[in-house]
């Protein structure tokens, strides 16, 4: 069987991560292309839901990457989205999906090298923990 | 326009890229200007951009400054003239002409895609200088990752010397870099391109280049052409033989006469180009004098022959044994259509001696000797064989008689060993042989007996004057002949041509030489269809010439067949390369060419050089100093599929209206170096200047923000910032100012360095005053030594040692109490100053801007951003050493000068981009095209293009997918134009870069066909994709695909979205009728706006009624005295004193205020679009020291007071106490301007009476900037400082009446009391009191009660809510020419608003469904702004007006009341959904 690959979700806000990983672009650097990458304004904008619905599609995990604390171009919109995934994160203790699979992380538009540590990092982290509900669902027949 | 104005300029230049040039650009170009934005550099961002983290937020200053780069690169009013100098400026103010060179980049900005392709190749390192050198780039650069312009550029000092010295121009440094790294065919195709013969020149070649080569200068040159015979050795002995491409056939028969290097090469160049090409020998074989004269030793025949035998494969033909004249005559090739004839019949026909005894048996021409050897004849010299000449022909000569059997061949040459025309290696190698050389004497006659020679007479010659070649004439000396006997003579003096194969049909000439006559340039002879080159035109010369010769006859027959002008554009400047340092290399000795044994090589034929390996040849190339830096070596050209580098691109000068001028030119950072002794920079690596530690601390840095230390790369554990490296020291290096903001980096890097390390890092700071004067800095000095324990050390250093053996630095300082202490630190950071530099002050020279002793521009307290000259503006370090939010204030401030007076010309010169109308695609069904980009190879390269076009076009919604090599082309844009058209597409997706750079250019495309912008979505597949998997090419076009796949998805669900636009009072609201508040009413006044001023006092000034004058001597009640007269007689401002604000409603662009007015209380309701907050502050009221019991206790504006009005006189001890009322528990911060105050004080009071003792006693002296050389004239005078401890702060006592003040001296260690007739405390500032204001406004303030400015770097007079500005003390503490400053850039800011009609808000704001709404307050709550407020329907309701468009509120709202246009839930859901369709 060929080795599990992940399927990870990442919302970067405009202003610091998205920034952050065109740089690693721009610097050559390499990281798992199992990362897709979804822009959203802040990540102040990422909803609770969009988190769980990401693990509910299929997602094997998802992380919310933004500017660092402080330095939230609105302010404190990294703030409460620190605060959704520490409460999803409790929440999918739970429902029995492993916490590990939400993450937030902070890279500054400056910080290419990091994102892709970033990317490496939770790769590796999902790809140990095993698919989240892929191959465990059954759908109901239609 | 009628009038003078109408002449005015609408444009401003703005000279300086740095963070002011842009703050100042983008003001101006938002109020109505064009801005021609000059930097030097290739890319704007100056220092700024060169920071790892900002004071004292800790910012990354890349993610606060990159969107101001991009947003200049693209605002349609500002045109960025990069590797740009202002040259000079004539004619005046609103009218001046500046004349501007634009520097070549080498790189079309609008076709360079910032792909990096050209880098890749490029076979040049050097330092890179954006990293302090401390990481290398290469010659074809991008100045750093995000830089703005995006694009790419090339490196050049000059054309190398070797390839202008090489007559036929190789790129030699090019093909030596290639070398070095071991890209032996790239080097090879690249010589080829102009020299057909390598392997023969590479043996054969003079080599001028290496003559000229600059490693010479430093110990010897490069063996350059040995490095030439590898590569084309290699390539000879290769499977498949380098033959260069050929274009199309063409008709035109060209004939070549002759098959030496000139023929050859002609053949070569003119079958490249099509033609076909017949060559005709008279020797049964080619090569002409390379065949014939030269060798087989030197040069052997098989390689002739594959040389020859690539030109024939290029489809060449070889005709040998053909006699031209003889066989076939010109006439007749001419009829058999031959279109053009190349002669290159070289100068074979020796030369005779011309002395008595010539035709005797046994005495040779050289060349026929050397002719009838090669042929394969067996030629008997004898054993005694005189060799005639110095040349190249008489060294072949006597070596092949050498090894034909003459036992004792030798030389004779009529001058010096240093005249001699042969090659150095020859002359060596005919000695290595034995063969020896007699100079300085010359044959007068042959003696023969028998018709066969038997001796030489000889007579001896001395050198005299030169001849017209250079070289010294030799003359006879009179009676010096002697006699050799010999067996033969061999004359090698000199060759002519044979011009047999001219017949009557030719009408070219020949010279008196017997050469041909040509065209100098064209080598077009009389005949215009012959040509002719190489010896048969100069007389016999080098190889080398002869190609070159052969090469420019071909472009000439190639011009002439088409009809062309033979002449046009064929002169370039040759002249090398200049100033090529020498410093920095290593000795490192020329790797010498293997050759035969002497004594095995003299018997045979053999090849005497035996050729580099490999290994010599990369290590010799490695050697170049790359003088040219760019080798033009040509490989980013054939890599840039975008075809954007143009290596001749020329310097290029500009004359351009403008009304006014900005200077930034920002400065340089102090260089240690010639300090060397004492730091030990130059000599030790892990001595780094600040700058360079930010680049170290960097994530984008050469360490890839790892805290590494340069020697060893091994993370420091102790570090010291030693400060006022290069500030504050008039006898080391002149600068006696503080460079202002050195103390705040280095307690943020060593506050940040803990941050980074991964170890327990130490850090201690080093330093005489700590100076942390600004908004704020205070408190973080402090949180830095309490909360992360970075030590201050107030010191005077000794010494730096290094350690023997370790990379470490022994560090000698004496403390405070002049103990000597010794520290061991891992890596020491030189806190250095900043300075203009020499380019800057020669700038000012041209433009007739006046500086002061220090090198900035000079200007005066209350016109602090005006130059001496009218109409010139300065800001940020050209004008005083200062942080970056002085920086912006000063540029706003600058800006809002530049154009006080421009205002007639607003909008005159500024473009609009017309848009057609918008279709309405409301309703429409999606239907969606998208656009892949190959990005050249950078996306096409990894990611299998052709298949996610395919996978495109199955997707749900889309009708039409195609890709590009490059969709953000120009042509690309009209490609899908049409596209958009002929589809009726309604929804846009391109997969190419980052939105974060092409959005803006995308929506446009859309905008031109009529469809809304936002109905566009981008997938990123290059920057995110192919650029970071390039290794992974199935994985890449796979997530390729869902990132396509994703993107249609959230297309098909785009609506339109309308840009509300609100309409703009043209008219301010200034708050305080201060310094400030009246300066900023005037900036905007002059500016043709509407101020109302409001004052809540009867009388304007403020706090200013209560200074005497600035530390300059500025007299600052009559400026106070004529600004209210301006301001007052202003009629576009209104004052209203005793006034007090009420009530506040509305957005940016339509406030209304209520203002109750007058004693009278009468309520005003003002309509304005902008505020501007400068409502001051006051001096405390001290409670310390006795103040208010005892009158002898001032504070130091009641002190200046007494001063003004009675002297001081009876003054004989006056004690000054600094931090009365701040830097404490109620007042956490510095209040900037006490100490300065004290000195000014101190000053006075030592000029009114130089006997009075004046003593400050002080915590640090701040007197920041150019305000340390009045601290410095204070001591000088006699002023007495002592430092105390706010732990043990001076006592104030009455004793007996007496006014005692009692406190520690730390250097004696005792206490000290001195009476004092006035204690003066310099009391701090307080803002007024706001708090209702504030409420009223709904702005921040923070704790201490001064307002909050947007952003404290980049936005210091904006407030976070748009439309109110911010300036003066109401900001922080500040002095009165920072105050007007700051007023201007309120001004400034305004004036972005108010020049506009209308504004236009942005689409992507929240959105209440009241429907849904439940008014829970959740939304008014969370949001960061506090936007959301609940209406009188009891729903909450966003102003579009004031929606910044984070979406938080969105997030959080439990009913799912709130949308985020343009990132709505499905908009974003979708994308999942996509992305993990089928997964479960």
């Amino acid at each position: 069987m060929a080795e599990f690959e992940p399927i990870i979700a990442a919302f970067c806000c405009q202003w610091c991560s998205y920034a952050a990983a065109d740089l690693a672009g721009s610097m050559r650097l390499e990281y798992p292309p199992n990362v897709r990458i979804i822009r959203v304004p802040c990540t102040g904008r990422v909803d609770s839901l969009h988190l769980l619905h990401a693990l509910e599609k299929g997602a094997d995990g998802v992380f919310i990457s933004g500017c660092l604390i402080g330095d939230c171009h609105y302010l404190s919109g990294n703030v409460m989205a620190t605060k959704r995934v520490a409460h999803i994160k409790d929440l999918l203790g739970k429902i029995g999906l492993d916490p590990e699979r939400v993450e937030i992380f902070y890279n500054s538009s400056a910080m290419g090298p990091q994102f892709v540590q970033t990317c490496i990092d939770f790769t590796n982290r999902i790809r140990a923990l095993g698919p989240a509900l892929r191959g465990k669902v059954v759908r109901p027949a239609a | 326009m009628a009038g003078k104005d109408s002449k005015i300029s609408g444009s401003v230049m703005v000279v300086g890229g740095g963070i002011g040039g842009i703050q100042a650009s983008l003001d101006l170009a938002e109020s109505g200007f064009f801005v021609y934005l000059v930097e030097k550099s290739p890319a704007i961002g100056g220092i700024m951009s060169q920071l790892d983290k900002t004071f004292p937020t800790n910012d990354c200053s890349m993610c606060i400054i990159s969107p101001k780069l991009v947003e200049v690169n693209r605002h349609l009013n500002i045109e960025l003239l990069t590797n740009s100098d202002l040259l000079d400026l004539k004619g005046e103010a609103g009218r001046f002409q500046a004349r501007v060179l634009k520097r070549p980049r080498y790189v079309d900005l609008t076709k360079c895609t910032s792909c990096g392709e050209c880098a890749k190749v490029c076979p040049i390192t050097l330092g890179n200088e954006f990293d302090q050198f401390l990481s290398e780039r290469r010659a074809a650069f991008k100045k750093y990752p995000q830089a703005s312009p995006a694009g790419y550029g090339i490196s050049k000092r000059g054309i190398a010397p070797c390839k202008a010295e090489c007559p036929a121009h190789i790129s030699v440094q090019g093909y030596v870099a290639l070398t070095a790294e071991g890209r032996f065919q790239e080097a090879l195709k690249l010589i080829k391109e102009e020299n057909p013969l390598p392997a023969i020149c590479g043996r054969v070649c003079h080599h001028p280049c290496e003559g000229v080569c600059t490693r010479g200068q430093l110990d010897e040159p490069v063996a350059i052409d040995s490095i030439k015979r590898y590569l084309a050795d290699l390539d000879l002995a290769s499977e498949t033989r380098f033959v260069p491409e050929v274009k199309e056939r063409k008709e035109e028969q060209v004939a070549i006469i002759g098959s030496g290097p000139s023929g050859l090469a002609c053949a070569y160049y003119l079958a490249r180009e099509g033609y076909p090409v017949t060559i005709f020998e008279k020797q049964p074989m080619a090569g002409g004098m390379l065949s014939l004269g030269i060798p087989e030793y030197r040069l052997p025949r098989d390689v002739i022959q594959a040389e020859v035998q690539v030109i024939l494969d290029m489809g060449v033909t070889l005709k040998t044994g053909v006699s031209i004249g003889q066989d076939v005559t010109m006439a007749e090739l001419r009829q058999q259509g031959f279109k053009a004839f190349f002669l290159g019949i070289g100068a074979q026909e020796c030369l005779k001696l011309g002395v008595e005894g010539e035709d005797l048996e046994g005495v040779y021409p050289g060349l026929d000797f050397l002719r009838r050897v090669n042929l394969g004849e067996t030629v008997h010299l004898g054993d005694r064989v005189a060799v005639v000449g110095g040349g190249n022909v008489a060294m072949d000569a006597v070596r092949t008689a050498l090894r034909t059997g003459s036992k004792t061949p030798f030389i004779v040459y009529r001058r010096s060993l240093e005249e001699m025309p042969a090659n150095e290696e020859e002359i060596e190698e005919c000695r290595e042989e034995g063969i020896e050389i007699h100079t300085l004497v010359n044959p007068t006659r042959v003696i023969g007996e028998n018709g066969r020679v038997k001796a030489l007479e000889l007579i001896r010659m001395e050198l005299g004057e030169p001849d017209a070649s250079g070289r010294r004439r030799p003359v006879p000396v009179k009676g010096s002949e002697f006699v050799i006997e010999v067996d033969a003579v061999i004359a090698a003096i000199g060759q002519e041509s044979d011009w047999a194969c001219l017949g009557p049909e030719c009408a070219c000439t020949l010279t008196d030489r017997k050469t041909m006559q040509v065209d100098p340039v064209t080598m077009q002879t009389s005949d215009p269809d012959i040509f002719a080159g190489g010896d048969a035109v100069t007389g016999p010369r080098t190889v080398i010439e002869a190609i070159e010769a052969g090469k420019q006859a071909a472009v000439s027959i190639d011009r002439y067949i088409r009809g062309q002008d033979l002449a046009e554009g064929r002169s370039r400047d040759w002249t090398p390369a200049k100033d090529v340092p020498l410093t920095g290399h290593e000795h490192a000795a020329r790797t010498p060419m293997p050759r035969l044994d002497p004594t095995t090589r003299i018997s045979s034929f053999a090849e005497v050089q035996q050729g580099f390996s490999e290994a010599d040849a990369v290590e010799e190339a490695k050697r170049c100093l790359a003088c040219g830096i760019c080798s033009e070596c040509y490989r980013c050209v054939e890599a840039c599929l975008a075809g954007a580098i143009f290596h001749d691109d020329q310097p290029e000068e500009r004359l351009i209206d403008v009304g006014s001028v900005i200077l930034c030119p920002g400065a340089v950072t102090f260089d240690p170096a010639p300090m060397e002794a004492f730091y030990h920079y130059k000599q030790h690596p892990n001595v780094v200047t600040s700058i360079e530690f930010e680049r170290i601390l960097s994530a984008s840095g050469p360490y890839l923000g790892h805290l590494m230390r340069p020697s060893d790369q091994k993370e420091p554990k102790k570090i010291g910032w030693l400060q006022c490296v290069g500030s504050r020291d008039q006898n080391r290096c002149g600068n006696t100012f503080c460079s202002y903001m050195c103390c705040m980096y280095a307690i943020k890097e060593a506050v940040i360095a803990k941050e980074h390390s991964k170890v327990p890092l130490e850090t201690a700071i080093f330093y005489m005053d700590m100076r942390t004067f600004g908004k704020d800095y205070e408190k973080y000095y402090t949180r830095a030594e309490k909360e992360h324990g970075v030590r201050f050390i107030r010191a005077r250093l000794h010494t730096i040692h290094p350690i023997p053996g370790t990379d470490d630095l022994l560090l000698r300082y004496s403390d405070e109490h002049g103990n000597m202490q010794e520290e061991v630190f891992d890596m020491l950071v030189l806190s250095v100053g900043v300075k203009p530099d020499q380019a800057t002050v020669e700038l000012a020279g041209r433009l007739g801007v006046e500086l002061n002793k220090s090198h900035f521009a000079l200007t005066t307290p209350f016109t602090p951003v005006h130059t001496s000259r009218p109409g010139v503006y300065a800001c940020g370090i050209f004008q005083a050493p200062k942080d970056i939010p002085s920086t912006v204030a000063d540029a706003s401030a600058a800006a809002c000068a530049a154009s006080e007076w421009m205002s007639e010309a607003r909008w005159r010169d500024t473009r609009v981009r017309q848009m057609p109308e918008e279709k309405d695609v409301e309703g429409q069904p999606p239907r969606i095209g998208v656009f892949i980009c190959n990005c050249g190879i950078n996306i096409g390269g990894v990611i299998d293009v052709p298949a996610v076009t395919e996978y495109a076009a199955t997707l749900p919604g889309v009708v039409f997918a195609d890709h590009n090599l490059f969709t953000c082309s120009q042509d690309t844009q009209e490609q899908i134009k049409a596209k958009i058209n002929e589809f009726e597409l309604n929804r846009i997706v391109v997969a190419s870069c980052s939105p974060r750079t092409h959005e803006p250019l995308f929506m446009e495309t859309l905008q031109a066909c009529g469809l809304n912008k936002y109905l566009f979505e981008m997938a990123n597949i290059r920057d995110q994709n192919s650029w970071v998997h390039a290794s992974n090419p199935v994985f890449a076009t796979e997530k390729a695909k869902d990132l396509v796949r994703m993107a249609v998805s959230r297309a098909g669900l785009l609506k339109p979205l309308m840009e509300k636009k609100i309409s703009m009072e043209k008219r301010a609201l200034v708050i305080g009728g201060g310094v400030a508040g009246m300066n900023a009413a005037l900036g905007l006044a002059r500016q043709g706006f509407e101020a109302v001023l409001v004052e809540k006092e009867a009388k304007l000034g403020g706090l200013s009624r209560d200074l005497t004058a600035t530390i300059e001597g500025q007299d600052i009640p009559r400026y106070l005295t004529g600004l209210i007269q301006e301001v007052m007689e202003n009629d576009k401002i209104e004052v209203l004193t005793e006034s007090l604000i009420v009530g506040f409603s509305g957005v940016k662009g339509n406030y209304v205020t209520e203002i109750m007015v007058g004693p009278a209380m009468y309520e005003r309701r003002i309509r304005h679009g902008v505020i501007v907050l400068a409502t001051g502050a006051r001096e405390y009221q001290p409670t310390e020291y006795l103040y208010g019991q005892d009158p002898r206790v001032k504070t130091q504006l009641e002190l200046s007071r007494q001063l003004d009005l009675g002297g001081a006189e009876g003054l004989s001890q006056v004690v000054m106490i600094q931090c009365v009322g701040s830097r404490n528990e109620q007042n956490p911060n510095c209040s900037r301007v006490c100490c300065q105050t004290a000195v000014k004080n101190a000053l006075h009071i030592k000029d009114l009476n130089p006997e009075t003792e004046v003593y400050v006693l002080y915590r640090d002296m701040r007197t920041y900037g150019l305000l340390e050389d009045y601290y410095t004239l204070a001591r000088e005078k006699g002023v007495l400082f002592f430092r105390y401890n706010p732990e043990d702060p001076p006592r104030v006592t009455i004793s007996s009446d007496d006014l005692l003040v009692t406190f520690k001296d730390h250097v004696l260690e005792r206490e000290v009391e001195a009476r004092a007739d006035v204690v003066a405390l310099s009391a701090g500032m307080v803002p007024e009191d706001t708090e209702e204001l504030a409420s009223i406004l709904k702005v921040p303030r923070n704790a201490e009660g001064y307002f909050m400015e947007a952003h404290v770097k980049l936005r210091p007079v904006d407030m976070a809510s748009d439309g109110i500005f911010l300036c003066g003390t109401a900001h922080s503490p500040k002095l009165i020419s920072e105050s007007i400053s700051q007023a201007l850039a309120a001004a400034a800011r305004a004036a972005t608003l108010l020049a506009q009609d209308t504004i236009t808000l942005s689409a992507v704001t929240a959105q209440v469904n009241p429907d849904l709404c439940a008014a829970c307050l959740v939304c008014v709550m969370s949001c960061p702004y506090e936007v959301p407020r609940i209406n009188e329907q009891g729903v909450s309701e966003i102003d579009p007006a004031l929606c910044h468009g984070c979406g938080v509120c969105v997030a959080e709202c439990p009913a799912k009341a709130i949308k985020l246009n343009w990132y709505e839930d499905d908009q974003i859901l979708c994308k999942l959904d996509a992305l993990l369709e089928g997964v479960l």
